[in-house]
């Protein structure tokens, strides 16, 4: 398969499903092809939840290690850090749920995710061409949604069992240090996660316009999503435009 | 030997404690001071104690603190537990003897116990609002604390506590302000009975040696001091008639230490997870250097648009996948 | 106290019964906890309920209620059965080997001259056979079956141990072991002190429990010396000074008695207050009583008391009753037999019993005056608080006048201590508002009425007019000026009896002591036990120098202790008769062949001989009563009789219902419950975060301790369904009380003549002012009966039941 891949050489198209489509995914096709993948929505919840994370991570690092902790500056504050944290983590999660209920049908996993994760190395040298086709999502990105999805949750519910302000009753002494010990964890490999998921936006070209302008190229998605894009030109909502209309 | 609990106050007293003598403060370092004030101690003497609340009333007082007033649940302990404003509380117990089958009354004075080695102070993470001075006082320096609750946490024995008012946290300060002008601590001022004494740790201890001498001749061959080595020893320390069972009083730790999981939290953790942090981010860098970026030939661009050129499929009937 | 609170830590053993020190003197208590920690002195705590003091007890036994005199008959007879008994002292200083008349007897709880009628006796045999010779007779061999000894043997042998369990539910071996370590304390160089208060006085025979104790300890030889003594532990800080300058309406200041109707002419009284030497040599100081009599009336009438017109006599009252007590003013109120009302520092409402006929009894006044520093309740009486005070605002017709005063902390002048000190304290603060303080208070009622008087008239107003009032502001004595009055000074100059050229006073000074005063009226003295506390010197009340030579516990150069700035009373007893210190290791004073001396005030002419003068100077024997002759209504012994309301009938005595002698108005015996209806054992106490009714007005004590509750056994709680912090309701005929329940493993139900008896301990703290919570005290259940001799009313047993409940009704 990957031989004929390469050759671009005439072959029948892989069997691919409409289910690979999200709501909102579109093809536009002109002189440059584009595809739709985030909407609008999509793109204020991820941007919301962005910020949300990055909040929640400078002022949870300013109270994790002392040498931190002058980022509380950044909220006017220790007392100010200690406030504002907790109710960032609520807009987090609420935001994050926004995400989960959109993107999590497609993030489920399916056959090809263990194929490209055995070929991790491949991944990382950016050797496409040697990884079986993905749909919208690849599995890591995958990782990094349920990763997310599941810290997330950790972090929210160890969060509030150390939020002293409302919940300070709730568990025992000995059940709110497992708490933050949790919590802390949870909060150093959320910002791993982060690190990795950043740097893939950064890392794979054309990939941030998905959540800016929220489209990427016909190219874009052909090298890196090519099952999705194949379900789109089969099943698709599409759009023509002449140069003329383009945005 | 007479235990001075509240010598007379000389005019112009000078401050005899301050800053200069802190050895530990919280999230930062201090230097090391320039001298090392002599180390002092509370001692209760729980077979003293009558259970008055003299010292309860008198930490009321001398800390200005307005606690509410509560109602009765059954027991003698008022307020219920210890509060942002009341740093001490007598804690009742009635225990059966089961060698002797007599009734016991044990009760106890509960409050900080200023540890040497103070999880509060260790598990806070805003610099200077947890101070532990030379002789041994650990005390909260309230406009630096963020209220986060964490000394909650990293106290073995369960007694700062957060206030819903000014989200700070509270307890005990062994009246540093007493002591800094040479004056013991107010419960220990108001104890009628001495069951609280106040003097140099060494004092003390020589002091609980003949209470313990006194309660063995009564039959109790288990007295003994309470200054847990889990915590470094105690600054705040008991007489009790059943040390071999420190928890029969209201559930005093019978052996107390920073719990493993604060230690875990305020130690590997913290370092592990630094640098766990760092290292994704150099694997970016890195790997950036090494591999460059991922980007979309154009054959990648062609082959998109020739698949885009093709007429899209009919609905597949049952909306499975075709494979 | 015959001896004071700081000498407690001189002793062996404390027994505290009958009190809870720890409890309710924490201050006081000090002195047990020096005694422990440093003498290993050992505490016996015998309490219906495992008190605060007996958390810190080395022996606990739990009693009934109201059944001490049985427990502590049952020791006597313990300590004679088994010879420990300190004999020198017995036979050296007490009454034991006088003969009694022929006819006493004792028999069926009743002593010889009983009349049911009159609720009293005949005491005429309660007495001593008298010599030829004008003295008791006495059996030195205690042989003669008449002896007091012997009587007190015959009448202590129905207490076995069995029978003090079957009457006091205490334990038999609890008893004997208790009953060891008192016995062990009959050497002379070990000492008990006994440390009581309203645990033993507010019964039906209050008096005669203290007594029981007092016999007690002088079988062990423990009155006058270090260490021992009866201690009655005050509740207020001045109520010492209350009994002392006469607020009882029977006395005027120093024990001295108001006359009796049967008194009309001064010759009557004053010859019947001879007090002549019941045996040979003896001081019998009460000869005195004209001296500190004709002083005091010279201290209020001055120029106006002459011995042409027997010193004022005239100007006395004279009673008609034994005693216009309160219990008899509110029952007068009642009856509609008096209309005015001053409470001067009281609170009626909650501290005398019944309150229900308190409310009445107050609505039936045409007036009520109260001066105090707090809101009391009974100022508030007529008001309508829901459940807490539910009454008809609109019928009530008695119009009340508050007139606020100072507290201490805001005036000057001497509290006296238990120990009998008189310690002077100076003012803290200004009062808040328009208080006043009570000397500002009584000085413009006197001026005032003193003017009505004179401008209209009246049909007695000499008393009034004449009354001395010398003081510099007459709108305000100043605490200065009366104490100096208290003290007493020479009227004209004092001259000495052996050499009149000589003044040993001049006119106007101070007088140095009490020996001073004289019965001509060249003296005057406000109280005589109180000479010596203002003299010359200056103001010895408020001395402040705590030095303690040999650390005797005696600091004498600490403030004034009457009398004589005496430490110890009886503290010749505290010597042989050789005048050696029984304990050579506990001196006090001794005799150097020529006088007394020591540390003390010798409580005894200083060149008294050892070997002829008695210890007991106040006594026409000289000697200590084990037997009390008429002085006590209820018999010259005590004899067990159970509260008026009791779980169980008398065992010794069933016929008999509560004290014999003790009055009761025809309404309130309808009041009194029976067991059947009222199973439970009911009694009253204080709690340490409290002082009475007024700290509940005061933020922090309020925190400490904020709701009205009961206490009540594992067991009780069971069978009625009362959860732990839940509600119950507590009544009997007199009143209904919803309260919170205090579960405890502290009281135990106890067996009383085969009889389960349910303890229910009812703390007094709470009314319907202040900070706490809304609560009631238990005196709206307690009975209106008070102790045969002096009225305290029966606070500490009675009889209730219990049920669990949802709590007062709100709204």
């Amino acid at each position: 398969m990957t031989d004929t891949m390469m050759h671009g050489a005439p072959r029948p198209a892989p069997q691919v499903s409409k289910k690979e489509i999200d709501r909102g995914d579109k093809l536009i096709v002109g002189p440059e092809v584009q595809v739709n993948r985030y909407t609008r929505w999509a793109r204020i919840n991820h941007w919301i939840t962005a910020i949300s994370l990055i909040l929640l991570a400078l002022s949870g690092l300013a109270l994790f290690h002392p040498s931190l902790y002058w980022l509380t500056g950044l909220f006017g504050g220790g007392q100010m850090t200690r406030w504002i944290h907790p109710w960032i983590g609520v807009v987090l999660f609420v935001s994050f749920a926004g995400l989960f209920i959109r993107f999590f049908r497609l993030n489920l996993p399916s056959r090809e995710d263990a194929q490209w994760t055995a070929r991790i190395g491949d991944v990382l040298k950016g050797n496409e061409e040697k990884l079986p086709e993905v749909g919208k999502y690849n599995a890591g990105q995958k990782f990094v949604f349920w990763a997310m999805s599941i810290l997330i949750i950790t972090l929210i519910v160890s969060g509030l069992g150390v939020w002293e302000e409302y919940f300070s009753g709730m568990l025992t002494i000995p059940q709110r240090r497992i708490a933050v010990l949790i919590h802390s964890m949870a909060a150093v490999a959320i910002i791993c996660v982060w690190i990795v998921h950043v740097y893939a936006a950064f890392w794979v070209q054309g990939t941030l316009g998905a959540m800016t302008r929220g489209k990427v190229s016909g190219g874009w998605a052909w090298r890196h999503h090519r099952k999705w894009f194949r379900a789109l030109a089969a099943y698709g909502q599409r759009e023509k435009i002449s140069s003329a209309d383009k945005r | 030997m007479t235990i001075n609990v509240n010598p007379p106050v000389a005019p112009d007293t000078q401050q005899t404690m301050g800053p200069q003598d802190y050895i530990r403060r919280s999230a930062s370092k201090v230097p090391e001071p320039e001298r090392k004030l002599e180390p002092v101690a509370k001692l209760i003497d729980v077979s003293k104690c009558i259970g008055c609340k003299a010292c309860q009333s008198a930490c009321l007082e001398w800390n200005d603190l307005r606690e509410e007033v509560g109602v009765n649940v059954g027991v003698y302990d008022n307020p219920h537990d210890l509060t942002p404003n009341t740093f001490t509380l007598m804690r009742f117990t009635e225990w059966v003897n089961d060698e002797t089958g007599n009734l016991e009354w044990l009760i106890r004075k509960d409050g900080c116990m200023h540890c040497a080695d103070p999880g509060c102070l260790k598990a806070c993470p805003a610099p200077g609002a947890i101070v532990q001075y030379s002789n041994g006082v650990v005390d909260f320096v309230h406009e630096n604390c963020i209220g986060c609750g964490y000394c909650v946490q990293g106290c073995p024995f369960n007694i700062p506590r957060i206030s819903k008012a000014d989200n700070r946290a509270y307890k005990c300060t062994l009246c540093s302000d007493r002591i800094a002008v040479g004056q013991g601590p107010a419960c220990a001022k108001a104890c009628p009975t001495k069951a609280i004494v106040f003097g140099t740790k060494e004092e003390m201890k020589a002091h609980a040696e003949k209470r313990i001498e006194d309660l063995k001749s009564r039959g109790y061959d288990n007295a003994g001091l309470y200054d847990p080595p889990g915590v470094g020893g105690t600054h705040v320390m008991y007489v009790l008639h059943h040390a071999d069972r420190p928890s029969l009083y209201a559930g005093l730790p019978d052996n107390p230490r920073i719990s493993p999981v604060v230690e875990a939290w305020k130690g590997v953790t913290k370092y592990a997870g630094l640098a766990l942090m760092g290292f994704a981010a150099a694997a970016g860098v890195v790997h950036m250097a090494l591999s460059g970026r991922n980007r979309v030939s154009r054959e990648d661009d062609e082959e998109a648009r020739r698949l885009a050129a093709q007429a899209p499929a009919a609905e597949p009937q049952d909306g499975e996948p075709r494979a | 106290m015959t001896n004071s609170w700081t000498d407690i830590r001189n002793t062996d053993l404390v027994i505290i019964m009958g009190g809870n020190a720890a409890e309710a003197h924490p201050c006081g208590f000090k002195w047990v906890t020096e005694a422990k920690a440093n003498r290993g002195a050992k505490l016996i705590v015998v309490d219906p309920r495992f008190t605060r003091s007996a958390s810190v007890a080395d022996y606990y036994a739990p009693i009934r209620q109201g059944t001490d005199i049985a427990f502590l008959l049952g020791v006597i007879k313990y300590c004679i059965d088994n010879d420990k008994v300190q004999w020198d002292y017995v036979r050296a200083f007490t009454n034991a080997a006088y003969i009694v008349k022929e006819g006493f007897d004792y028999k069926d709880g009743l002593f010889t001259g009983y009349d049911s009628e009159k609720r009293d006796y005949d005491r005429s045999t309660w007495d001593y056979e008298i010599g030829e010779d004008g003295y008791v007779v006495t059996d030195e061999t205690l042989q003669n079956p008449r002896c007091v000894w012997n009587l007190l043997k015959k009448h202590v042998s129905v207490y076995t141990p069995e029978m003090v369990e079957r009457i006091c539910g205490t334990p038999k071996d609890k008893f004997l072991k208790v009953a060891e370590m008192i016995s062990e304390c009959s050497t002379p160089d070990k000492t008990m002190t006994s440390m009581y208060a309203l645990g033993w006085t507010q019964h039906s025979k209050g008096s005669q429990n203290i007594r029981s104790m007092a016999m007690l300890q002088l079988i062990l030889g423990n009155i006058g010396v270090r260490g021992g003594g009866m201690n009655a532990l005050r509740g207020h800080s001045n109520i010492q000074g209350l009994t002392d300058i006469g607020l009882m309406s029977n006395l005027i200041p120093g024990y001295l008695n108001i006359p009796t109707e049967r008194e009309v002419a001064y010759a009557t009284y004053i010859g019947s207050r001879g007090f002549k030497p019941l045996r040979p040599n003896q001081m019998s100081y009460w000869q005195n009583y004209p001296k500190f009599f004709v002083s005091f009336m010279k201290a209020m009438w001055g120029s106006a008391a002459t011995p042409e017109n027997d010193f004022a006599y005239h100007f006395l009252p004279k009673l008609d009753v034994a005693s216009y007590d309160v219990l008899r003013a509110f029952e007068m109120m009642d009856q509609g037999q008096m209309f005015g009302y001053f409470c001067q520092g009281f609170n009626p409402l909650l501290a005398f019993p019944n309150r229900g006929k308190l409310t009445r009894s107050l609505s039936k006044l045409k007036y009520l005056v109260i001066m105090d520093p707090l809101e009391t309740e009974t100022a508030r009486f007529w008001e309508n608080h829901g459940t807490h005070n539910d009454v008809d605002t609109a019928s009530i017709q008695t119009e009340v006048y508050q007139l606020p005063s100072t507290c201490f902390a805001e005036d000057e002048g001497a509290l006296v201590n238990s120990g009998r000190w008189l310690q002077w304290h100076w003012a803290a603060q200004n009062p808040p508002g328009d208080a006043k303080a009570d000397t500002w208070i009584m000085a413009q009622l006197h001026l005032r009425l003193k003017k009505m008087y004179q401008e209209e008239g009246g049909k007695f107003p000499d008393p009034i007019l004449n009354l001395t009032w010398p003081y510099a502001n007459p709108d305000e004595p100043s605490p200065d000026e009366l104490a100096r009055e208290l003290n007493g000074y020479a009227v004209a100059d004092l001259r000495d009896p052996n050499d009149p050229t000589k003044v040993v006073l001049e006119a106007g000074k101070q007088v140095p002591n009490f020996g001073t005063l004289r019965a001509d009226g060249s003296t005057a003295c406000g109280c005589w036990i109180y000479s010596g506390c203002y003299t010359e010197d200056g103001n010895m009340m408020a001395r402040r120098d705590n030095n303690d030579p040999d650390a005797t516990g005696a600091y004498s150069n600490w403030a004034f202790s009457w009398p004589a700035n005496r430490r110890i009373l009886y503290n010749r007893a505290s010597c042989d008769l050789d005048g050696k210190p029984w304990d050579p290791s506990r001196k006090l004073i001794e005799w150097n062949g020529e006088k007394w001396v020591g540390y003390d005030v010798p409580d005894i002419a200083v060149t008294a001989n050892p070997r002829e003068v008695g210890p007991f100077i106040m006594n026409p024997e000289g000697q200590s009563r084990l037997f009390t002759r008429g002085m006590m209504r209820d018999g010259p012994f005590p004899a067990h009789y159970e509260p008026f309301e009791s779980p169980v009938a008398n065992v010794v005595a069933p016929a008999i219902r509560g004290n014999p002698v003790a009055r009761v108005f025809a309404s309130d015996r309808e009041e009194f419950g029976d067991a059947a209806e009222f199973p439970y054992a009911a009694t009253s106490y204080r709690l340490t975060e409290h002082f009475h009714y007024w700290t509940k007005h005061v933020w922090v004590n309020a925190v400490l301790q904020p709701e009205f509750f009961v206490e009540i056994s594992e067991e009780l709680a069971a069978e009625k369904g009362i959860e732990k912090g839940g509600w119950c309701r507590v009544w009997n005929k007199r009143g209904s009380v919803h309260a919170k329940a205090v579960v405890t493993k502290r009281i135990q139900p106890l067996v009383c003549d085969g009889k389960p008896v349910h303890i229910v301990g009812i703390p007094l703290h709470w009314g319907f002012t202040g900070a706490a919570k809304n609560g009631w005290g238990p005196n709206t259940l307690t009975p209106f009966v008070g102790d045969a001799n002096i009225e305290t009313p029966e606070f500490k047993a009675f009889l209730v039941n219990i049920e669990r409940s949802d709590g007062p009704a709100t709204a």
